[in-house]
């Protein structure tokens, strides 16, 4: 059973997103990550560029396939995970730590109001798992 | 309702992650595909390949009927035990399916054919027996099959056959021993040392048990390919398949093809010379960030080609892959990955064997 923290927001195809003042930090949940097998790349947006939600701004791959992850949010990129680049792997040991990938301005709240709390997002992978 | 070998226990037990590969429920990792691969080439580890599909062929036809379907020449088979990799093509040249044969007796060959193609082979097998008025074949879905590979791998099985060690520790690469119910081979499709091994069903999993007490770990069909991949073996039905030659497919070392021997897909193959070959088989590594995939366009300054097996090699920590692409072209190419060109270098496969990067 995958770990689904009770803080968090996620999107039902598994990105989880935290909230600390106007930023917002996004990455995806350790049921992707366990659902992709091996992390070997990932490909992140651009510090500055502005992302519109819905988006495909991040494309995360494995041994097996690629994928790519949806901006729950619109806004501005304000920093990456750099560290990715090298250690894609981080996604794997901790999807919800040194594992998160990109952080932006929020800019409107209600798009944060409107995704799944943990108990929503556990159901979803309840039913798939 | 998928097929189960009779492993499946064993893989749950295992914590494997089942997936469906063609028509079987069959693990695709236990956890890390890419520890599995790093435990293949430095130690030892196992596949449970009980899907592929075993034929017996007897009878005095057998030999006459083997030369008559097979790219390759059994002829070679000297000694009993020897094994050989061969293509079956179709009339046009095209690939109905690659395998091993070993020559097991006077009149008595074996044959270990693909999974995904197990119904259409065995009436390819069946239509060119009719030809023949003395060939039997035996399907024998009344075994199991473990490939046992890496590094440590033989020593490993060795200390389960004391009583037989040293007829064991003789056989050669490319051979096989029967000892009692156990057919053992010193082949695989990983790169790395081992054999690969059949037994009865009812003995298979007390079998599987004695590999993971003797330090055998169970790895994962993830990684069989990256370990073939790495090793510069063909996949059937992505590197090759009916529609492509084994001259267009870095296959053209199996075919047996100079002498006056007729067999099926010859005439094709050499008109195929004669025209000139169009493509080749080559291998690369993306010398750009990103993970090479199946399909993917090549462009070259002869024009474009596809990526036929992409993925990540776990031992070159880079991306590397099989593409066909226009024959004479040598040096860097460009893969298009989401609308972007990565830049890309041909260079001689294997890409990684006996635990080492060739690269």
């Amino acid at each position: 059973m995958s770990n689904v923290p009770s803080e968090l927001k996620f999107l039902s195809s598994h990105e989880w997103l935290s909230v600390d003042g106007d930023i917002a930090t996004i990455g995806v949940s350790d049921h992707a990550q366990e659902l992709l097998g091996d992390l070997v790349f990932v490909e992140l947006p651009e510090e500055g560029s502005t992302v519109l939600i819905g988006d495909t701004v991040a494309v995360i791959e494995s041994v097996k396939a690629a994928s790519d992850t949806y901006a729950p949010i619109s806004g501005e990129v304000v920093e990456v995970n750099s560290e990715l680049e090298d250690s894609p792997e981080k996604i794997n040991d901790d999807p919800y730590g040194d594992g998160w990938m990109y952080k932006v301005k929020i800019d409107d709240p209600s798009e944060v109001a409107d995704m799944l709390d943990a108990s929503a997002y556990a159901e979803i992978i309840a039913e798939e798992e | 309702m998928s097929k189960k070998t009779p492993f499946y226990q064993s893989h749950l037990d295992a914590s494997a992650k089942m997936v469906d590969f063609a028509g079987w429920d069959m693990p695709i990792h236990y956890g890390s595909q890419i520890t599995e691969h790093d435990i293949i080439r430095t130690d030892a580890g196992m596949f449970d390949v009980s899907h592929m599909t075993v034929v017996d062929v007897s009878g005095a036809d057998s030999g006459a009927y083997l030369r008559h379907l097979l790219a390759n020449d059994i002829a070679k088979l000297k000694q009993h035990g020897k094994a050989l990799y061969s293509c079956m093509l179709n009339t046009e040249g095209g690939v109905v399916d690659d395998l091993i044969v070993y020559f097991l007796g006077d009149q008595f060959y074996r044959v270990i054919i693909n999974s995904a193609t197990r119904d259409k082979d065995l009436a390819w097998l069946k239509r060119q027996a009719d030809d023949f008025s003395d060939v039997g074949l035996t399907v024998r879905d009344d075994v199991a099959m473990i490939a046992v590979q890496g590094p440590t791998a033989r020593e490993k099985t060795l200390s389960l056959f004391e009583s037989n060690r040293s007829e064991l520790e003789s056989v050669g690469r490319f051979e096989a021993a029967t000892i009692g119910d156990y057919f053992i081979a010193r082949t695989g499709y990983t790169g790395e040392d081992g054999f690969e091994i059949l037994m009865p069903l009812d003995q298979a999993v007390g079998f599987w048990q004695q590999l993971l007490k003797a330090g055998v770990k169970p790895c994962g069909l993830g990684a069989r390919d990256t370990l073939r991949l790495e090793a510069g073996m063909s996949l059937y039905g992505t590197d090759m398949d009916e529609s492509t030659s084994p001259l267009c497919s870095g296959l053209g070392w199996t075919l047996s093809i100079s002498d006056d021997r007729h067999f099926i897909g010859k005439s094709a193959l050499l008109a195929e010379k004669e025209q000139g070959v169009k493509q080749q088989l080559v291998g690369i590594v993306l010398k750009d960030k990103g993970v090479l995939r199946n399909h993917l366009k090549v462009v070259t300054v002869k024009g474009e080609g596809e990526i036929t097996s992409g993925s990540y090699s776990p031992t070159l920590g880079k991306s590397i892959a099989l593409a066909r692409i226009p024959v004479g072209v040598t040096g860097e190419v460009d893969v298009e990955v989401r609308n972007k060109m990565l830049k890309a270098e041909i260079v001689k496969i294997p890409f990684a064997r006996n635990g080492k990067s060739c690269i």
